[in-house]
């Protein structure tokens, strides 16, 4: 018991040390958050002005803009890390090595998080979606969305950080791993959206929290591995 | 010497089972002569699968005993798995245009899988050609094809999953081929050549295998060669590129 909760407090201390950084460093989170929304307004430009068709992709192009702001969001994370050595450091500390993961993925749930809950209503406004009357099923895909992309994010950062080409390296391995995150995310949207005909908005926010903790599971078992190094 | 002696025989099975497939089964009533791609696109297809498989077994062999044997063994069956999943995806291709009237099929739940299987198959080459220790390389090798292995059952699902709740299959299911009421030559083309292409991907699969030991015997040599010539080299000043030699 007392070891669970040691690492409950190594992952909390690390998280909020990213917070900080986060929070002090604001160009960078700020930066990445007008990266999406100039995202959002391109893809306006890229289907056209026709306000049926917009409000129709409105929630693809939301989790698109929420991804590639992501890939942004958990690079800089671990980049952080590496420019002063730290990670190196964080590596030699005794202490378990899926504490020191739950931190980096918590922060970076966080940090997604934020970005969803901003992007939102960007979208509601951008495309004229009424998203008041979802709010619930929406809130819960952004979570469930912000968890399980940190929680892929983390692994894979870690694991490209200290690669040559990591830019190019990091989303082309992990964009094919977050398609079923994606897909489900997207479902969510678009059933809440239509007042969940179908019933059927449970069972893709179910999908999405099996996708969270396989990867939580895989990723917090294989990141020492990728510390070592 | 025996693996010479498979891979003939390997040959002379893909060719004793290209000429029955083409001249001496009749073409499908339906689908005309496009179903013979069926024949080889099955078998592919299933290697492929088995192949991806075959390299997160070997990747959580690598992280268990890290042995450098089981990261050759992951690196080859991940390029069996994209040289088999590519063809299977290129022979889906050439027999879904006449048939389907399309290359691409999005309303088929396994186009979307198998198209993203090769996307991770292709990434995890790229990793390793970017990763330049072999330890390190190994290990990243190792967690992304087992990321990879757990992720693949979740996107089979989801597509299924994204499909089935709108709609029943409106369009022929290529596993019919396997029906039992298909006639006798048909599955002994479709067998055949399965039993054909097995045979030449556990070929192809020793000789990936054998190289890449070869490849890391040499890595290693070279290595030792340049620790060798730095020591006996005058100090150079620190901070340069050193990344990768450690």
């Amino acid at each position: 018991m007392t070891e669970l909760r040691r690492g409950l407090s190594v992952a909390l201390a690390i998280a909020r040390k990213d917070a900080t950084s986060e929070l002090r460093g604001r160009q960078a989170a700020g930066s990445t958050l007008f990266f999406a929304a100039i995202v959002l307004l391109l893809f306006g430009f890229a289907l056209g002005p026709d306000a049926q068709r917009l409000a129709e992709a409105a929630p693809g192009l939301l989790w698109l803009a929420i991804v590639f702001g992501g890939l942004l969001t958990v690079a800089r994370l671990h980049q952080l890390e590496v420019e002063d050595g730290a990670l190196e450091q964080l590596a030699l500390y005794p202490v378990d090595r899926r504490a020191i993961y739950a931190g980096k993925a918590l922060a970076g749930a966080a940090a997604m998080l934020v970005l969803g809950a901003l992007l939102v209503p960007v979208v509601a406004i951008l495309y004229a979606i009424p998203v008041g009357s979802a709010w619930l099923p929406l809130l819960l895909a952004v979570v469930l969305g912000a968890i399980g992309f940190a929680a892929v994010g983390t692994a894979y950062a870690g694991l490209t950080v200290r690669m040559r080409a990591r830019e190019v390296m990091l989303p082309l391995l992990m964009l094919p791993i977050v398609a079923p995150l994606l897909l489900a995310a997207v479902k969510v949207t678009v059933t809440a959206l239509a007042g969940d005909p179908l019933g059927e908005t449970g069972s893709w926010l179910q999908l999405l929290a099996g996708f969270d903790v396989i990867m939580l599971v895989v990723g917090a078992g294989t990141y020492g591995f990728l510390l070592e190094e | 010497m025996k693996t010479r002696l498979l891979g003939l025989v390997a040959l002379v099975a893909v060719i004793a089972a290209a000429i029955f497939g083409l001249f001496v089964v009749p073409a499908d009533l339906n689908q005309g002569d496009a179903q013979r791609v069926m024949y080889v696109h099955v078998g592919s297809a299933w290697l492929g699968e088995l192949s991806f498989g075959l390299a997160a077994l070997a990747g959580i062999g690598y992280l268990w005993r890290r042995d450098l044997r089981f990261d050759a063994l992951a690196h080859a069956a991940v390029e069996m798995g994209v040289l088999f999943t590519a063809f299977a995806i290129w022979g889906g291709m050439m027999w879904g245009k006449p048939v389907w009237g399309v290359f691409w099929q999005w309303e088929d739940p396994r186009l979307a899988t198998t198209a993203l299987l090769l996307a991770l198959g292709i990434g995890y080459l790229l990793l390793r050609r970017l990763s330049d220790d072999p330890a390190r390389r190994a290990s990243r090798a190792a967690v992304v094809s087992l990321i990879a292995a757990l992720d693949i059952p979740i996107i089979h699902f989801s597509v299924i999953w994204w499909r089935g709740l709108h709609q029943g299959f409106t369009i022929g299911d290529p596993g019919k081929v396997l029906h039992p009421s298909a006639p006798l030559q048909f599955v002994v083309a479709l067998l055949g050549m399965l039993a054909a292409f097995t045979l030449t991907w556990i070929y192809l699969l020793i000789r990936r295998y054998q190289l890449a030991r070869l490849e890391s015997q040499i890595e290693e040599e070279v290595r030792l060669g340049l620790i060798k010539a730095a020591r006996s080299a005058p100090a150079i000043p620190s901070g340069g590129p050193v990344e990768e030699l450690a």
